[in-house]
């Protein structure tokens, strides 16, 4: 416990001794307020609710930035041979995945917390239900938890950011994709549904789009938490089958 | 104490060490010799719990670095190959990071970084960014990291390795001070450094111990009371293979 606290502290301190953390954060606050306010035509939709304007936009933001937030996590420790210091200090392996995961995550926490004007707009505007609103940050939420425990998956398998970078993304796009309305009906259009089905189960449109409207299934909260795991469960896996 | 048996360490088809076994005491400072490829990092990284073992068993103090390796490793300070550091932090953050992670806290904490800051005569640099060190001082930050819990075993990876020769004389004055009440293990590819810090030595080749002794036995062993000869005599080039099946 102490131990992840203290890899915790010293990633989240070089997120932001680094451009990278600022730079994700502008970046993510400027797209997702200029879509919601431009494309998403949040005044002038006449009612307050945030789905369609704000949160629809979140997984696509996700799958280009969470990648670029989570591909130093193992990599540059790898490259660096920093990895073995870690490796020789009295620790247990899942202090150093959780405390890098939990430094990744307070980045996102910080990103996705600072578009609180969206909220606070919708809330002078009209008269949302702001239940609703905190289940869509909520989903959100999860939606870039899985893609970076998805990246720090893929971290652990190259001692390169970029190459981690190019598949963790590639991923994370098929994931936003493959379960999108656009294309699942182009996709019955060309291949049986037994094909179909199992392709659109590991998008998380379906997962998303409940808790963005404000219905919350039990399901889909066990959807993203056992994805995340399974995630991490890997990464240790890889790891420590890497020094065999 | 470290004492490791049967130690056999095999990547693939490769076995970069092979069934070495020896024991190094209190108050010892083994000297690891050999040329590049010997095996010498891959038993440092064995020996400190970093990769497990193929076969073979390796003890710290009398815990078995495979069945308890948290307790083990406690009792060791490792400075590896490259002195890998985190980039981007102070020479003092960085210390205090590893002082983190070894346990310390406080006025504990506080003491073993200064400690260890003038031990590697870190002084005029320690508030400094890591990458913007000179080579040296690079390697003497990560050296003080391996001293700041003063570990019972030291295990060094050519640490004096990109050193000048004023620094490699520290070094090896430093190992010779700190081996009085440690257990030291440290490689070298650097025949003098064997006489100037170690009391015993063991040359290694191709994953086996090919020579055991004091400085002065392996002299007496080479007939022609040189060091060098005998590590002509007992390794094998890196072209010798390529030679062989050449004549062949
Ligand atoms: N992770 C690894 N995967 C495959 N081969 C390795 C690995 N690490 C070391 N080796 C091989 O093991 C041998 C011994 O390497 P090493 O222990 O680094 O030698 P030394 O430190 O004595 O120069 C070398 O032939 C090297 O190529
Ligand atoms: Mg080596």
């Amino acid at each position: 416990m102490r131990n992840t606290w203290s890899i915790f502290k010293r990633e989240l301190g070089s997120y932001f001794s680094h451009p990278i953390a600022y730079a994700i954060i502008i970046v993510f606050i400027l797209i997702s307020l200029g879509l919601t306010f431009s494309f998403g035509q949040f005044m002038r939709s006449g009612d307050a609710s945030l789905d369609g304007p704000f949160f629809f936009w979140h997984p696509w933001i996700y799958m280009l930035l969470a990648p670029a937030v989570g591909m130093r996590m193992w990599s540059d420790e790898q490259r660096s041979g920093t990895i073995e210091l870690l490796g020789t200090f009295p620790l247990s392996p899942w202090a150093a995945i959780l405390g890098k995961f939990l430094a990744a995550a307070t980045v996102w926490l910080i990103a996705v917390g600072l578009t609180f004007p969206v909220w606070i707009t919708a809330n002078i505007l009209g008269d949302p239900d702001n239940l609703t609103i905190f289940s869509g940050y909520l989903g959100s939420y999860l939606v870039c938890l899985t893609f970076l425990a998805i990246t720090m998956l893929v971290s652990a398998f190259t001692r390169d950011q970029v190459v981690c970078l190019i598949v963790a993304v590639s991923i994370c796009v098929f994931m936003v994709l493959c379960s999108y309305d656009d294309v699942i009906r182009e996709l019955s259009n060309v291949a049986a549904d037994w094909i179909v089905e199992p392709i659109v189960s590991i998008g998380v449109w379906d997962h998303f789009r409940s808790l963005m409207r404000g219905s919350f299934r039990v399901l889909d909260f066990v959807w993203f938490v056992s994805l995340i795991s399974a995630c991490l469960l890997g990464t240790s896996a890889i790891l420590s089958a890497k020094r065999a | 104490m470290i004492k490791v048996t049967n130690l056999t360490k095999q990547f693939g088809h490769k076995k970069a060490v092979n069934d070495l076994s020896f024991t190094v005491k209190k108050g010892e400072v083994l000297g690891f010799l050999g040329p590049n490829g010997a095996g010498k990092s891959t038993t440092m990284r064995v020996v400190t719990g970093f990769l497990p073992p193929t076969s073979g068993e390796v003890r710290i103090c009398g815990l078995s670095m495979v069945d308890q390796p948290e307790e083990a490793k406690k009792k060791i300070g490792y400075l590896p190959e490259s002195a890998p550091l985190y980039d981007g932090m102070s020479v003092r953050g960085f210390l205090r990071f590893c002082a983190d992670m070894r346990g310390l806290s406080g006025s504990a904490k506080a003491e073993a970084v200064d400690r260890a800051i003038e031990t590697c005569f870190l002084q005029t640099v320690y508030r400094q960014a890591i990458d913007t060190l000179s080579k040296g001082y690079r390697h003497r930050t990560c050296l003080a990291q391996a001293l700041l819990h003063d570990p019972e075993v030291l295990v060094l990876d050519e640490p004096t390795d990109g050193l000048d020769p004023n620094q490699k004389h520290e070094v090896r004055n430093l190992i010779k001070r700190l081996g009085k009440d440690k257990v030291i293990l440290f490689s070298t590819h650097i025949l003098e450094e064997v006489e100037a810090a170690c009391t015993r030595a063991v040359i290694v080749d191709q994953g086996c111990i090919v020579a055991d002794g004091t400085p002065d036995e392996l002299k007496a062993q080479s007939g022609s009371d040189s060091l060098y000869d005998l590590f002509r005599k007992v390794t094998t080039t890196d072209t010798a293979p390529a030679k062989a099946s050449a004549d062949a």
